[in-house]
């Protein structure tokens, strides 16, 4: 808004050249005062720079910062899911959209395969993909990887640039330049959005604060075009992340809350149902998604908030014709009494009939955190679907956790549209964040903000304080920029000793917190967040780093020495990475769409092996991998993850007990492990011929570094397997399942 | 004794319509047929070539070859032979060039002929670089290839010259058994004739095979035929008639890395801003015995010596010295192991697959690096600039079946043409890179079957001006100037339409 106020720089210039000069031995004077003059700046202008230079600082180093993998390792694509990104994206590149949108992948969920266009947010890769087509146009020869590795950084710098003006929308804009700097380091979002990292959630914070952004600058300008603007920004939400329900969820929650606290105003009206109405229509373009918008449980509370609206509306046109208190009163109750009637009938006939579907287990596990552990072993397996925490909360917030209740009471204080609409979403994310680790990552928007509102008020008043104090005790120059306002009001607080020094010590405090924070961010980010999972660092004896590069050796090796259409069996975790580096069919993936087919994987894993080569040979493998960490030390492998395994097994084929994996509840893999333990097949795959080899000097052949025991079966043969590959260090095997026997 | 492989050539060379591999799979009474048969066969021959020779070639009749040694080293996969000749010109009419013969089955594998011829006595000896073309004789028995050497001056009437020839073949060390587990060492059928096959008459004729280990299983005799140490000696043999043919087989144990590269695209793109990018892309194949079975990580971590003897996981690739900014990758991203040694004279780079190389495994990587442009690009003479850089693979011992060079000139390049010490195909594409707008001219060379021999320097030649150099630099700073203004206008102009 001030951008376009200001007034012309040259303004100045002009004018103070425009008078004649009087002689000519002062010219060379005058043209120096006058170059300065022209260079000094209307204190305007002044804050312009400083913002917008502020600004550009931040968006550089939102970017910057994520980019301690790529130094360290190199530009490469990270963790799980974003292999399945990567992959699509190169699809999308080199077979265009329409191939794209009607891609049925047959490389994973062998024999079932999936249907990729239409079970996948596609906003990432289409954006990725735009992107790149457009470095392409413009003649810059980057390879679509690079993009790809890219993309969180840059939309992260973006999200940086909304938080801004999302700030400045709901206190000033003071607490927009905080809260993009809070947000550009906060280690809550950087978690899943450093250079590499190409997650649907890079993108979908961007989307999702640009649409709350826009919600609530239409809720506060009443102007269709603002309301346009955050259909779309809901839109391009919808089509990047399954995390839209949270918006479409808060919105009408956000809505009810003000219509209930008597905030009704035309400006809401035009706001939501232009939101609501067309973000809903666009978002039925997306085919994941489809109708859900009228037709599942999660959705409804929106369609319920849109009716409830149009009801007020009516309400208020009535009351307006009316005149007259009594018979209005009356007809308020009689039509919310059928409003809500009718809602409930349609709700309840819509469910009975099936036609609207009820909550998702995923929706429900939120609501209630045990739900999972005990319905859903598949969801409650995934690390990051677990509780938060306190700690992961400290590591991820650090001093926005004490920042946050304060800017909570500084919203409160001065309660508008905007600021209700930020406390509900500090608030319910906030819960979110607690029912599962992942979700930290929505509600970092929320507490940046807040905890900015908190920093900048703070700072803001101990400043005034400072300033107006100078300004009293100098006597004449009150006027000039203090303002009356605050001048009067430092006089009332004059009565209070060390006032002044009080708040250089608050000051100083704000500042050490402030630049404390900065550091924890940069450590973590350093430490924690930075490794992308598929190449393992660790220290060497002398100090130096030592890389094992294991992963990538094994599904190079399946991608360039096995026949083309191989099946690849492992567990779901690495399903994504053999597609995608390993260019190899998959039984089971990452999208755990059908539970019981990692179910079968499960129980093949945790069967004995004749019983194992029944079920590959039903599902045609030819290739088992198993990631072990014993050689290495490694503990993020498949025996350690083997009891969910199963359990998951277990769930759905009752043969697989869970009991019979445990000695006395207790999980072992040495001489005191349970029977079925030492000879099922992922047992015999991890620590097979391992009994042979020394890890560790002064321990017996066969010990385990990752559990640190000595294994219990040393003595592995198997009959219908035959080892085909084992990395340099152990961590990833492969193994070949050799055909039937001839009966003669 | 006739070996079931004898069986083999002689059907190649007479009757090409019968199956190859009815060797090895009939009972004795099969063997002993077809060896009495074979017999037969050789004789037949023996009156075919002789016949032949004696109708063709009046002017092959002109040379005779007094002395001709022939030492095959069969050591690495890539076998090279180097054949002297001591020849004599027996007739009248001076003799200005010297053929040599292929069997067809060598010609296809041949990579590269050379000659040269000595001249002076013992002590003050040189060597004088010879022509070889590939050439036909009218009546060529049964597909023999030729290829002519040009004498430097001609041989008159009983006049003699000593040539030095060096032939390379590749592909020629069939592995048998062709499939092999871990802990087996590998084997491999090499299969030439003793004697000298030469559309000349040959006085006197000795071959020597030089073994990699003195391992060999079996061999062909043809008396005299003498095996001692890491040496295989055949002959002498004395006055053969032209075109003699006696087939040998040796099997022999041959565990040197068999690393073939497929495919080879070598890019080499020019700055003028100082710089040369070359990127090279490798389909590496390890084309010895093909791994059965079973790859166990404990026998190859603990007894090396036994275990994957045939197998190789480092390379070695030779680059300029000056090398900067090396890297090594595939398409999964970085291979951390790799190491660089560099020195004022050369670059080593050590390069380790992901995974060590067996039989029948493949690897695919790139290998990019940088190069100081004073180093290989001159202006010649006539104001044209070229580029003298090296053909052929940097990996040592290394085979490439096809070879691809990419010469990237800057935009704005005209007249390009390229000139090589051997045939090559070439052609122009067009390449788009960073901030083009008509495309840079690319110069590509191909070429099958290079050896490490084939590394010598080429040339590209082409016209540029240097003005060409600022074209990018003005575009982007015009675009920021652009970009700016648009800044300026947009602040200075209200463009709201309400007032």
């Amino acid at each position: 808004m001030a951008v376009t106020k200001t007034e012309p720089i040259n303004g100045s210039t002009t004018k103070s050249s425009a008078p004649p000069l009087p002689s000519m031995p002062l010219k060379s004077d005058l043209l120096s005062i006058l170059s300065l003059k022209s260079l000094r700046l209307k204190t305007k202008q002044q804050e312009l720079l400083i913002r917008v230079s502020i600004l550009c600082l931040v968006y550089v180093l939102a970017f910057i910062t994520r980019l301690f993998s790529v130094l360290r390792y190199e530009s490469m694509i990270h963790e799980f899911d974003p292999y399945f990104n990567y992959r699509t994206t190169l699809f999308l590149t080199q077979k265009g959209f329409y191939e794209f949108w009607n891609w049925f992948d047959s490389e994973s969920w062998y024999p079932l395969g999936r249907i990729i266009g239409g079970t996948l947010y596609p906003g990432l890769m289409v954006t990725a993909a735009m992107m790149y087509w457009g470095l392409r146009f413009l003649r810059f020869a980057v390879h679509i990887r690079e993009v790809c590795v890219l993309t969180a950084p840059f939309f992260a710098s973006n999200t940086t640039l909304v938080a801004y003006f999302f700030g400045k929308e709901i206190w000033d804009t003071g607490a927009g330049l905080v809260a993009a700097v809070l947000i550009a380091i906060c280690p809550g979002y950087i978690s899943r959005s450093v250079a590499g990292s190409y997650d649907n959630e890079g993108v979908a914070i961007f989307a999702l604060l640009l649409t709350f952004y826009l919600f609530v600058k239409a809720v506060n300008t009443g102007s269709l075009a603002w309301g346009l603007a955050s259909a779309f920004g809901y839109f391009y939400m919808v089509s990047a992340w399954g995390g839209y329900v949270f918006i479409i969820n808060l919105i009408p929650l956000y809505v009810l809350a003000l219509l209930i606290t008597g905030r009704y105003s035309m400006r809401l009206y035009v706001a939501y149902n232009c939101m609501y109405v067309l973000g809903m229509l666009l978002a039925m373009q997306i085919r994941f998604v489809g109708f859900q918008h009228v037709q599942s449980g999660e959705h409804m509370a929106a369609m319920g908030v849109f009716f409830l609206m149009q009801v007020f509306y009516f309400l208020d046109w009535v009351k307006h014709l009316l005149n007259d208190k009594k018979l209005f009163e009356a007809f308020l109750r009689i039509t919310v009494t059928c409003a809500v009637g009718v809602g409930a009938i349609a709700l309840g006939v819509g469910t009975a009939s099936g036609y609207i579907s009820p909550w998702s287990g995923r929706f429900y596990s939120l609501l209630d955190p045990t739900y999972a552990k005990d319905h859903i072993p598949i969801i409650a397996s995934v690390s990051e679907h677990q509780p938060t925490a306190w700690s992961s909360f400290m590591f991820d917030f650090h001093i926005l956790l004490f920042l946050f209740p304060a800017g909570l009471y500084f919203c409160f204080k001065r309660l508008s549209d905007a600021t209700i609409f930020i406390v509900m979403y500090g608030l319910t994310s906030m819960y979110f964040a607690g029912v599962m680790v992942r979700l930290i990552l929505v509600a970092t928007p929320a507490v940046c903000l807040i905890s900015a509102i908190a920093v900048s008020a703070t700072i803001k008043n101990l400043t005034m304080l400072l300033r107006t104090k100078s300004k009293v005790s100098q006597t004449g120059s009150t006027k000039g920029t203090g303002g009356g306002k605050t001048s009067s009001k430092a006089m009332l607080d004059q009565s209070q000793p060390f006032q002044r020094n009080g708040a250089i010590a608050l000051l100083f405090g704000a500042f050490y917190l402030l630049s404390r924070y900065a550091i924890h961010c940069t450590w973590v980010t350093s430490e924690a967040y930075s490794s992308p999972s598929i190449v393992l660092a660790a220290r060497g004896a002398h100090g130096n780093r030592v890389i094992f590069d294991d992963y990538r050796e094994a599904y190079y090796w399946l991608r360039q020495n096995t026949p083309p259409d191989a099946k690849v069996m492992s567990w779901w975790d690495y399903g994504y990475q053999i597609t995608a580096m390993g260019n190899r069919t998959v039984i089971v993936d990452n999208n755990t769409w059908n539970n019981t087919h990692i179910a079968t994987v499960g129980r093949a894993m945790s069967s004995y092996e004749d019983e194992a080569y029944e079920i590959m040979r039903s599902l045609d493998v030819d290739y088992v991998l198993v990631v072990f960490g014993g050689v290495t030390g490694y503990s993020s492998d498949d025996i350690n993850k083997f009891l969910w395994m199963v359990r998951i097994g277990g769930g759905v084929f009752p043969v697989i007990k869970e009991p019979d994996y445990l000695v006395n509840g207790e999980y072992r893999v040495d001489k005191g492990a349970a029977p079925k333990m030492l000879n099922c097949l992922m047992y015999k795959l991890s620590y097979y011929r391992f009994g042979e080899l020394m890890t560790e000097y002064g321990k017996p052949p066969g010990y385990d570094r990752a559990r640190g025991v000595e294994i219990g079966n040393k003595d592995i043969k198997l009959e219908h397997l035959e080892e085909a590959f084992t990395t340099s260090n152990w961590i990833v095997r492969i193994y070949k399942v050799k055909p039937p026997n001839n009966r003669w | 004794m006739l070996s079931p492989v004898l069986h083999r050539h002689c059907h190649l060379f007479l009757v090409t319509g019968r199956s190859e591999d009815s060797r090895g799979l009939g009972s004795f009474q099969d063997m002993a047929r077809s060896i009495s048969m074979e017999a037969a066969g050789l004789t037949l021959a023996f009156l075919i070539l002789t016949f032949l020779t004696t109708s063709a070639a009046s002017s092959t009749n002109q040379i005779q070859i007094l002395n001709a040694e022939r030492r095959i080293d069969l050591s690495s996969h890539i076998v090279k032979v180097f054949l002297t000749l001591k020849v004599e010109n027996v007739m009248t009419a001076p003799a200005s060039e010297i053929v040599l013969a292929f069997p067809p089955a060598q010609a296809d594998h041949l990579a590269l002929v050379k000659a040269q011829a000595a001249i002076g006595k013992k002590k003050k000896k040189s060597y004088v670089h010879l022509d070889v073309n590939p050439t036909e004789l009218p009546d060529a028995p049964n597909g023999t290839k030729y290829f002519s050497i040009s004498l430097l001056n001609p041989l008159s009437s009983g006049e003699t010259a000593t040539l030095e020839v060096l032939y390379i073949l590749t592909h020629s060390l069939k592995p048998f058994p062709a499939e092999i587990s871990q802990s087996e060492s590998q084997l491999v059928y090499f299969r030439d004739s003793a004697l000298i096959l030469s559309p000349y008459h040959v006085k006197q004729q000795t071959t020597f095979l030089k073994t990699p280990s003195t391992k060999v299983e079996s061999f062909t005799r043809v008396e005299p035929t003498k095996f001692a140490g890491r040496e295989l000696k055949y002959g002498p043999y004395e006055d053969r008639p032209p075109y003699s043919f006696s087939p040998v087989t040796v099997h022999l144990e041959n565990n040197s890395p068999f690393a073939v590269v497929e495919e080879l695209l070598r890019e080499v793109e020019i700055s003028h801003w100082g710089n040369i990018q070359i990127t090279e892309h490798y389909k590496l194949v390890h084309a010895g015995a093909r791994h059965k079975g079973v790859f166990s990580r404990v026998e190859y971590q603990s007894r090396p010596s036994f275990s994957g003897t045939s197998s190789f996981k480092h390379l070695l690739a030779s680059l300029p010295p000056r090398v900067h900014s090396v890297y090594y990758r595939d398409d999964i991203g970085n291979i951390s192991s790799s190491h660089l040694r560099s020195d004022y004279r050369k670059s080593e780079l050590e390069i380790e697959p992901r995974y060590p190389l067996f039989g029948g495994w493949k690897a695919t990587f790139v290998i990019g690096y940088g190069l100081p442009l004073e180093d290989f690009l001159f202006e010649s003479p006539d104001g044209k600039r070229y580029l003298n850089f090296s053909f052929g693979c940097p990996l040592a011992e290394t085979v490439v079946d096809k070879l691809t060079i990419k010469v990237v000139l800057p935009e704005g390049s005209k007249d390009p043409s390229a000139a090589a010490p051997f045939p090559v195909e070439q052609r122009l594409e067009t390449k788009y890179s960073y901030l083009d707008v008509v495309g840079r001219t690319v110069m590509v060379l191909e070429k099958k079957n290079v050896v490490p021999e084939h590394i010598t320097p080429f040339q590209v030649y082409y016209t540029f001006k240097p003005i060409f150099m600022l074209a990018e630099p003005l575009m982007l700073a015009s675009v920021f100037f652009l970009f700016f203004v648009a800044c300026l206008a947009y602040l200075h102009n209200d463009l709201s339409i309400r007032k």
